[in-house]
């Protein structure tokens, strides 16, 4: 299969162990390099980020008697933007016999990713999720329960099985929770150092190997080396470039991007999820977006009035005014199909002026016909929380008007290129969780981003980087006094102060909000040749005008939001601008990413596996328009490349 | 439908440093929509300071979703504002009228030390969580997750008490400005459910320790539980004393059969 194309490029060496799919990850285990308890104390790694992934690595490896580092640049490690998930955790413990398996959510997994992940990564993951539950019961998460006191299940979408445990509407913050109660346990016994309020600003790469990194303490703004034998970047997605998000204010790339520029190749940033069931954008001044949980579409019903001229209220909109769309393009999983093809319907019938709402930017979303079959007291139970945080929101009763809902950026697939052992293509830089690229393809299934990051930190990482570590013992590794660490850091102090020394009329959020509108328009649900070329040349002269028109008021010393923010948008015009290019380049739809070009007759994505069925990784080059594009083959040698299909 | 919020005198603090001496600053603004969250005003008010040449105001945010818990801000008085459970967030402008005065301050206690204007140090609820809010148990080691039944009521009650975000408005609101609120829900929390049965009361007698050493102490004013954007009960309170007296009176071997 596909002998013709070119091989994959020398440093995306995938290292996935040989033999069969089922036995990879026992066998890497069985033979990778351990290091003594004695001499574990001997080397330092790293771990910025304090998310799912970060703070469950830095436990787990402070527990095995590494000495750990550990960054955030929040208060404190609690406030992670993991804690912010909803809906659940997949994992294929099969606790209600029917038909799940290892094999089952692998399979999911690769579909759902529509043929775009790693077959060896993803396959490890579903294998490890079920030692997921255990351990966070075990720390004690409080999961929902049956009567007789065993774990619940829910189903999710694009699975025929119930494997996704909840903790109410909070799992993420109870899951995170456990593994921050966990760091804070090896930070009580010295296991672990914490820096708070203390960004990564670049990454030192020295003879070939991450050395270290710089950071800047954004309580004095004084900007310090720290070195180490390895380095972890659990720092997240970059979702905040389209400014409007379901993410925190404050998730940026830097990290990810400042290690990109150090030499780590980035993978597929086409690959953005847009969630279906957000709170519309309501005024110019909106900060975020906010998603409504999807289990919503379980009694919820989606239409918009079919005149676009429409102006009676919901109510007085009689059944045959109404286009239910997702029941009549999609018979067979109606309001539940999933997320990208929700999506891109909505965009569609909102683009034709069919939305709803005073900007006209909505769908509706309908419980009127639930609560007339089962009752308002059942409805009440089963999304009380969720009506209430509406009505907070939006000011109005979904229990007597229908929510309005609109698709937003929720998650991003791409991230840094990472090999089996989660290792970048600098040697001691490991990325995991949201910020690498490994196992979720163009599209991630709902329940398992979380399942992804505790998978990462408790049970991949802790194996191979002390794989990595062992040949390294007894060998000197560069200390902060070593020059290029004070080069790197002098730079990032002139980097900081040039934002402030631009004086001149716009700020930060400003640039930000600019840039994510072009990045929504050309590159958000749906995307073609001529506006991502638009995009490309867009891009460029906002970014000069960043660089020439900026205003930072306050200075470099003490707390100073708006600095930080310049940063962060900064590294996000670079990124936008890779996103663009890696969108055109992939002349297919999958996904996450529709090419408007690519779909079939019926509207639907269209791969192209002759010429795409590769990781996308891109090399920096000194300016991210001539980024260099490598490929990674990607090999299906279980699963037979098929076409998804939801109709 | 949408309207427009005029004339509107906003009070906020204003403190350079932990140690300098800080004041109100006052601002006027015109022509915000009440569809917008207490934040985008302040958002809206940063955009013009700068556009002014002034520093922006500091306050801590992040999800704006009411669940991280990194906001806070006395907002006339009140912890988080006057919705009932809401964060600040979540708070938005149609709580307010044209020509209302707002004034904003950062969480008032002792433990909470100012960094600038409304950003407050709260790292002490992390000193005492590290002390002893945790239960032990190393990765890798855990038995199925199914072995352990915990009856549905345990359950539920422990999530009660674990919906806490670590904002720090029940120390905020509290005359003392004391945090039982907070560690109470934490010791609750993990003390309910069957896998915190072996560290329960040395971790009840640990927390509360380490609470002494930096908070203010409870008087059952219940300000806490009032202001909490989580509606934590007072009751984990009385759990937590329930648990920290045993631990402090009985025989230690005779705990340990508990």
């Amino acid at each position: 299969m596909l002998e013709d194309r070119p091989a994959t490029s020398a440093l995306l060496n995938s290292k996935v162990p040989a033999g069969v799919l089922a036995d990879k990850w026992d066998t890497f285990k069985a033979n990778a390099k351990l290091v003594n308890p004695n001499n574990k104390r001997k080397f330092k790694v790293i771990v910025v980020g304090t998310g799912l992934a970060g703070a469950s690595a830095a436990a787990t490896l402070a527990e095995l008697g590494y000495q750990v580092d550990a960054f955030t640049f929040h208060d404190s490690a609690r406030r992670a933007h993991s804690i912010a998930a909803q809906g659940g955790i997949n994992a294929a413990k099969n606790y209600q016999g029917d038909g799940d398996s290892v094999h089952r959510l692998f399979t999911d997994t690769i579909k759902g990713g529509d043929f775009r992940s790693r077959e060896a990564n993803v396959y490890r993951l579903a294998q490890v999720s079920v030692n997921i539950i255990d351990q966070m019961v075990a720390q004690g998460v409080p999961f929902a329960r049956e009567y007789g006191g065993l774990l619940d299940n829910r189903s999710f979408g694009g699975a025929q099985v119930s494997r996704t445990f909840y903790a109410r509407g909070q799992t993420g913050q109870q899951l995170l929770l456990g593994a921050y109660q966990q760091l804070s346990r090896q930070i009580g016994s010295g296991g672990v150092r914490l820096f708070n309020r203390c960004e990564l600003v670049d990454i030192v790469v020295i003879d070939g190997r991450a050395a270290g990194i710089v950071t800047r303490d954004l309580l004095t703004g004084q900007v310090t080396s720290h070195a180490a034998h390895a380095v972890v970047l659990a720092t997240g997605g970059y979702g905040n470039v389209y400014f409007l998000s379901t993410n925190a204010m404050n998730c940026n790339v830097t990290a990810a991007w400042r290690a990109h520029r150090r030499g780590a190749y980035f993978a597929n940033p086409c690959y953005t999820q847009i969630h279906p069931t957000c709170i519309p954008q309501a005024d110019e001044t909106q900060s975020k977006l906010t998603l409504m949980s999807e289990s919503l579409r379980n009694d919820g019903r989606v239409w918009v009035p079919k005149n676009s001229d429409e102006s009676r209220p919901a109510h007085q909109i009689p059944e045959e005014d109404r286009d239910y769309y997702l029941e009549r393009l999609y018979p067979s999983y109606g309001n539940l199909a999933p997320r990208d093809i929700s999506s891109r319907a909505a965009k569609r019938l909102v683009d034709k002026g069919q939305g709803v709402g005073p900007l006209k930017n909505g769908v509706y979303l309908d419980f009127s016909a639930a609560i007339n079959r089962l009752g308002r007291n059942v409805v009440e139970e089963r999304y009380g929380n969720l009506f209430e945080m509406y009505e907070r929101i939006a000011g109005e009763n979904p229990y007597e008007v229908p929510m309005r809902i609109y698709p937003a950026t929720h998650y991003t697939m791409g991230g840094l290129w990472v090999d089996y052992e989660l290792q970048t293509t600098i040697p001691g830089l490991y990325a995991a969780g949201e910020a690498n690229f490994s196992d979720h393809g163009a599209n991630r299934l709902g329940a398992s981003a979380l399942m992804q990051g505790l998978a990462d930190g408790y049970f991949v990482l802790p194996y191979t980087i002390s794989n990595g570590l062992a040949p390294l013992l007894n060998k000197s590794v560069p200390g902060t006094d070593h020059p290029e660490f004070k080069r790197v850091e002098a730079e990032a102090r002139d980097r900081y102060q040039a934002y402030i020394n631009v004086k001149g009329t716009r700020s930060p959020d400003y640039f930000h909000r600019e840039l994510g509108k072009i990045i929504w328009d050309y590159c958000g649900m749906e995307r073609d040749r001529n506006g991502l070329e638009k995009a490309i040349s867009e891009i460029p002269a906002l970014y000069d005008e960043f660089k020439k028109d900026l205003r930072v008021t306050g200075t470099g010393e003490g707390v100073n939001q708006t600095l930080e923010k310049a940063g962060r948008v900064d590294d996000f015009f670079q990124l936008g601008m890779l996103m663009c290019k890696d969108a055109l380049t992939r002349e297919e739809s999958a996904g996450g990413h529709f090419r408007v070009e690519y779909q079939t007759d019926e509207g639907e994505a269209q791969r192209d596996d002759e010429k795409f069925c590769h990781v996308a990784a891109w090399e920096w080059t000194g300016d991210a328009s001539n980024a260099q594009r490598h490929e990674e083959q990607l090999s299906f040698e279980t699963l037979q490349l098929a076409t998804r299909s939801y109709k | 439908m949408s309207r427009h919020l005029n004339n509107l005198t906003v009070k906020v603090w204003r403190q350079a440093g932990p140690t300098a001496t800080g004041q109100f600053e006052t601002h006027v603004i015109d022509s915000i929509t009440d569809e917008a969250s207490f934040l985008e005003m302040l958002d809206v008010l940063n955009e013009r300071l700068i556009a002014d040449g002034k520093e922006a105001i500091v306050f801590d945010h992040d999800c704006r979703e009411g669940i991280c818990g990194t906001c806070s801000l006395m907002i006339n008085g009140q912890a988080h504002g006057p919705q009932r459970a809401t964060t600040t967030c979540q708070l938005h402008m149609r709580s307010f009228k044209s020509n209302d005065t707002i004034v904003i301050e950062p969480w008032r206690a002792g433990a909470f030390p100012i960094v600038k204007d409304l950003m407050v140090d709260r790292s002490a609820f992390d000193r005492i969580v590290e002390s002893g809010g945790y239960i032990t148990s190393p990765t890798g080691g855990a038995p199925d997750a199914n072995l352990i039944p915990v009856p549905k009521p345990v359950a539920d009650a422990a999530m009660d008490s674990a919906a806490c975000i670590g904002c720090g408005a029940c120390v905020a609101a509290c005359p003392n400005g004391a945090a039982n609120l907070f560690v109470g829900a934490k010791i609750a929390h993990l003390n309910l459910l069957p896998q915190g049965q072996a560290e329960r009361f040395k971790r009840a007698e640990a927390m509360v320790d380490t609470m002494d050493e930096h908070f203010g102490s409870c008087t059952n004013h219940g300000e806490c539980s009032a202001a909490c954007p989580k509606e934590i009960s007072l009751d984990v309170i009385a759990l937590m004393n329930k648990d920290y007296r045993s631990a402090k009176f009985k025989n230690r071997k005779e705990l340990s059969r508990n």
